[in-house]
């Protein structure tokens, strides 16, 4: 088993920085915390405590913007070059284990034919490790969606007890990593104790998380592709969708949430062509030549909860396209979210 | 006061005064009530009131206006200038209310499902009295843990004390966590346009995405524009938006600006007078400085 001393950490991020790596890590800015770059500005802002950041880690592998080409009409002729794709090779230090488990979820979605070439090249650019959650939080319901938070699936898990980073390669990319690392020092070889720390705070994390509010019981029995009809137009959407006020918080800071809309910026004779985020709750989603066929917010809140619970499933051998990380429980201006939504379909609904 | 409330909201669905209930229900944790309609009176057990109630109820009034029958709603002092404004405005109906001014001891923020102290609106709060209601309750408990009204102005005035490029500099980091959610702009009870410049297609506007930073700053200062001499500053802008900016800086400068250029005006306080920036006299009114 190998670790590394926290205080040690950011001389890690700095090996790996002149190895040729950006590092990105959980930042606060003082307030909030998201990933950011690492860099000397914000060494003291590194933040391994705080469990949600407040944008998923999915901005790294399927940004907010990204760019496709530029196409630009010289006479009748146009030039047509494709933006270039991610080549730096980079880490993500810190991410939570519900957070890996979405990007597993949107590699079905962007690596399945046709493969994303923007996306792989990120994915496989990208090493990430996984931190176990500590003190997971009232929000948190992973475990309805069968992902233990106390063991990361990544290219190396992490977890930190008391002043060590415990440090486990998952993968051949992660073997890598720490073996580059390993002539430095910085990582240590702690033989079995190690294993024994780490089962101990398994334990105590699993016991947590079976006392959260969500844990084991969400009633998922109903939200299954055989029910796509009932679901669909059971009278519960009229109700849920009241309040939605049809912001775009729940998609834009969900880890899973994956569409995205094409537009062009134009300059004269050159465009760029690139893709952002969209929210199917936003008015021009599925706006087509002739119209828009969801034309009420109800029918655009309900695309959200039966795309994730059941249309991607149905789709994925029965996986939900939701990891209960419960920011949008936290976060909805509303106080509704997904866990409002698999409720009303209980076991006692007349779905 | 929540007793009084659920027995008043009984009272006129059974008298059939009106046919449905805006109010805050039960959330998941006791932190997280929910804006909810009601339309029987056996939801109302569902019904909650606590500082934990967040959500300013005026704006769904404007869905309410769209349908059939009479909802009653219930308003906080600050809440009550909302309606007040979008009454002015036309976009809601006041036939189609029945209003209930309650008590309020102000909003506590949550973090996470843990309270961390007032919201900043509440701190700094200045609407004690209800502008407009049917009837009141518990009103007489209108109070403040602080008294901190008078610092309103103050983070507005660290802002205008920095130089130029200080202040440009503080608006580039603030904007530029913009994550275009929107957020703001629908939670804004000043923000009620049937379609906003932002959700079209037609004025080379991006609403999904910040293409650059020019981008993320347009979209704020419009806003800021429109709802300028509209925004009663009930600070909804800043409690929903996700990456914590401070949105209602932007609002609370061209109420400042209002204030020492044209007189105190509070929008929503008064449903007659005319707006100061729709009052403009060319002859006596000073033009704003740039700032």
């Amino acid at each position: 088993m190998l670790a590394i001393k926290k205080e040690n950490l950011t001389k890690f991020f700095d090996f790996l920085m002149q190895s040729g790596h950006d590092v990105y890590a959980p930042i606060c800015d003082g307030e909030l915390v998201n990933f950011e770059r690492f860099t000397d500005a914000n060494v003291d802002g590194l933040d391994l405590e705080t469990l949600k950041t407040v944008r998923s880690p999915k901005d790294f592998f399927f940004p907010q913007v990204e760019n496709l080409f530029d196409a630009t009409q010289e006479g009748k002729a146009i030039q047509i070059e494709a933006a270039p794709v991610v080549d730096k090779p980079f880490v993500i230090f810190g991410i939570r284990p519900c957070d890996i488990k979405a990007i597993h979820i949107l590699d079905s979605v962007y690596l399945a034919d046709p493969v994303d070439k923007f996306y792989q090249a990120r994915r496989e650019q990208g090493v990430l490790i996984s931190l176990a959650c500590a003190n997971p939080q009232p929000t948190c319901f992973c475990k309805a969606f069968g992902i233990d938070a106390a063991s990361p699936e990544a290219d190396i898990a992490a977890w930190q007890i008391g002043d060590t980073i415990h440090l486990q390669a998952q993968s051949e990319k992660g073997a890598e990593l720490l073996k580059k690392v390993c002539p430095n020092h910085l990582i240590e070889e702690v033989g079995n104790d190690g294993e024994a720390d780490i089962k101990a705070q398994q334990k105590e994390i699993r016991e947590k998380i079976d006392t959260l509010p969500y844990s084991n019981g969400l009633p998922l029995e109903k939200l299954v592709p055989n029910h796509l009809l009932e679901l669909f137009d059971a009278p519960q959407w009229d109700d849920l969708h009241k309040t939605c006020i049809a912001c775009g918080t729940c998609t834009f800071i969900c880890p899973t949430c994956q569409c995205y809309d094409i537009k062009d910026f134009t300059a004269g004779a050159k465009i760029k062509r690139f893709r952002c985020w969209d929210s199917c709750m936003y008015s021009d989603f599925t706006q087509m030549a002739h119209g828009n066929p969801r034309q009420t917010q109800k029918e655009r809140f309900r695309q959200r909860f039966m795309h994730k619970l059941v249309y991607f499933p149905d789709k994925n051998n029965g996986e939900f396209a939701c990891v209960g990380c419960g920011r949008c429980v936290a976060k909805c201006p509303s106080s509704l979210n997904i866990i409002k939504v698999i409720k009303s379909f209980g076991v006692d609904s007349n779905v | 006061m929540q007793e009084l409330m659920k027995a008043k909201a009984k009272e006129l669905l059974a008298g059939g005064i009106v046919q449905k209930v805006l109010a805050w229900k039960k959330g998941d944790f006791p932190q997280n009530p929910a804006p909810a309609f009601f339309a029987d009176e056996s939801q109302l057990d569902e019904m909650v009131y606590d500082k934990f109630c967040a959500a300013n109820l005026a704006k769904f009034m404007v869905e309410a206006k769209k349908e059939d029958g009479k909802t009653l709603v219930f308003l906080r002092p600050c809440d009550t200038y909302s309606y007040n404004q979008l009454l002015k405005e036309n976009r809601v109906s006041r036939e189609k209310a029945y209003i209930i001014g309650v008590g309020c001891e102000g909003v506590v923020a949550v973090e996470e499902m843990q309270g961390t102290g007032l919201l900043e609106r509440c701190r700094v709060c200045t609407k004690i009295n209800h502008v407009i209601y049917d009837e009141l309750i518990g009103a007489e408990t209108v109070k403040r843990e602080t008294d901190d009204a008078a610092a309103r102005f103050d983070r507005v005035e660290e802002v205008e004390k920095m130089t130029s490029d200080e202040r440009y500099a503080f608006w580039q980091n603030q904007l530029s966590k913009c994550i275009r959610c929107n957020a703001c702009r629908n939670a804004c009870p000043s923000c009620s346009c049937k379609k906003c410049v932002f959700d079209g297609d037609s004025y080379d506007t991006e609403q999904k995405a910040n293409a650059s930073s020019f981008e993320e700053q347009m979209f704020h200062i419009i806003r800021a524009y429109h709802v300028a001499g509209r925004c009663t500053d009930c600070g909804e802008c800043a409690r929903v938006c996700p990456q914590g900016i401070e949105l209602n800086l932007l609002n609370r400068k061209f109420i400042k600006d209002i204030n020492e250029l044209y007189g105190e005006f509070q929008a929503g306080a008064d449903i007659e007078a005319l707006g100061p920036l729709t009052d403009f006299n060319i002859d006596q009114d000073p033009e704003p400085s740039s700032f």
